[in-house]
């Protein structure tokens, strides 16, 4: 679970002020608002890229606050994907199963079974530059999710792509983030997808989440 | 201007050129052209060694005084060479240059008498370090925007998959400015071949011994021989534009098109 208490964050003229919510293990849970809200600048708190003012950020009731990003165990996926330039997708995906040091074998078979749950084994050998905005967000899914997260954000992950896409990237999202019983928190301005995918939604506005603007949609 | 030194080369029913190529068998020359492709290649790989860090941390850091720094790094840009040659040369007369070992760990052997300052000025060390003043401060500008251009979006992405800074760097940012890295080496090269006034004052220009092609062009223009002085630019010429080629033809490999 990831729970947040009093988070504050300012930078020149934009503020977070009070961010206090959590989301329960295994809940997928959707953060809504405006361009410009602060919808990203909330992930990237999570994660550690950027630092807060005051407040304590908890990820399966640990502190997590003052952790490097290596160390959360929170897997990331940009609006942009922001996959590996120089590798391809089998690297892109591999990449931190590399770094934890598993065997070749290990990391060969664990590429295979990623790319066939997101249908992209074809794609394995090419490089980011090759692939639809679609591909690119199934490699950054999986490269996310093969970093063992307990965590999974997502940043408006279906935004740049046209409908049926988006439908088959729902259904990825919701079955793969079921299969691995990841908490996740995904962020977006489209009410549709929120309410596709989202256990619980929360609004973002002002710099503040609400009190009350969280409900339940899946008990 | 490069057509003329040709023409120059065939003028007198090519006389011009065996000339040169006799001139070119001189163990002299032999030996400065050994001498500049050896520094020339040791200066640029010692450029990039330095340049790579120093433009990654500007391009990617905010601290005060970031634009002091910045255009400290500069200054070998816009210093007139000859002034940088004689910097160097006073640099070498203080502390730490002018310590001996022997000042520490008394010792008989003779290199222990030695100081870096002897070891280093009108040495070929001394034609090393004013070539790479220069080109370090090239190759660094070069760098500094090639990451600058960099999206730091992936690399970002591969602190949270568990990478620490420098993991990220050496993995995800690193092999994205391959090509800013071998224009930098190129141009530190192509800078380094062509330094005069730097080391004309820090290393001097000893034939057999630190004489480089671009001292040896001021020799032989200075006793006369301009058959000689076209000849060895000649080859600077050709050199450079090998060097050249051979880094765009390189530069464009291993890249995912």
């Amino acid at each position: 679970m990831i729970e947040l208490k009093k988070v504050c964050f300012k930078q020149e003229d934009f503020s977070l002020v009070d961010l206090d919510f959590e989301v329960p293990f295994g809940e997928y849970a959707i953060i809504m608002g405006k361009t410009g809200s602060g919808k990203t600048t909330l992930l990237e708190i999570l994660c550690g890229l950027r630092f807060i003012k005051s407040g304590k950020i908890f990820l399966n009731h640990k502190d997590v606050t003052n952790l490097k990003p290596a160390l959360r165990q929170i897997g990331y996926v940009p609006q942009d994907a922001a996959l590996f330039p120089t590798m391809n997708i089998a690297e892109n995906l591999g990449f931190a199963l590399k770094l934890k040091a598993y065997s070749k074998v290990e990391i060969k078979i664990a590429i295979q079974e990623m790319a066939e749950d997101l249908s992209i084994s074809h794609l394995l050998n090419r490089y980011p530059n090759q692939l639809s905005g679609g591909e690119r967000q199934r490699v950054a899914l999986g490269r996310a999710i093969l970093s063992k997260p307990k965590l999974l954000l997502l940043d408006e992950p279906l935004s740049a792509l046209d409908l049926e896409t988006q439908q088959d990237l729902c259904q990825i999202l919701k079955k793969t983030c079921m299969e691995h019983r990841l908490t996740t928190l995904h962020v977006t301005h489209n009410s549709e997808e929120a309410k596709q995918l989202g256990d619980r939604i929360y609004k973002l506005q002002d710099g503040r989440i609400h009190s009350g603007s969280s409900m339940i949609l899946a008990s | 201007m490069l057509l003329a030194d040709v023409l120059y080369l065939f003028s007198n029913q090519g006389t011009a050129m065996v000339e040169v190529f006799e001139a070119l068998q001189s163990p002299e020359i032999k030996s400065s052209i050994c001498l500049s492709l050896l520094s020339c290649s040791l200066s640029a790989f010692l450029s990039i060694f330095v340049a790579v860090p120093i433009a990654y941390f500007l391009a990617t850091s905010e601290f005060r005084g970031k634009h002091l720094v910045d255009a400290i790094m500069d200054i070998p840009i816009i210093l007139p060479p000859l002034v940088i040659g004689m910097s160097l040369l006073i640099l070498f007369q203080f502390a730490p240059f002018t310590w001996k070992w022997n000042d520490f760990f008394p010792s008989n052997s003779s290199w222990a008498d030695r100081s870096l300052n002897a070891w280093v000025v009108y040495q070929v060390p001394a034609v090393i370090i004013a070539q790479f003043t220069v080109a370090a401060a090239f190759a660094i500008r070069t760098l500094k925007v090639s990451f600058e251009q960099l999206d730091r979006r992936p690399e970002q992405v591969a602190w949270t998959l568990g990478c620490s800074r420098y993991q990220a760097f050496k993995r995800v940012s690193l092999p994205q400015v391959q090509s800013g890295i071998i224009a930098a080496w190129t141009l530190a090269w192509a800078r380094s071949l062509g330094e005069f006034g730097p080391i004309l004052m820090f290393a001097g220009a000893t034939r057999n011994k630190t004489e480089v092609l671009s001292t040896t062009v001021f020799i032989e223009m200075s006793t006369g021989n301009l058959k000689t002085a076209v000849a060895v630019s000649l080859i600077m010429i050709l050199t450079a534009f090998t060097v050249l080629i051979t880094a765009r033809v390189f530069g464009n490999r291993g890249l995912p098109i």
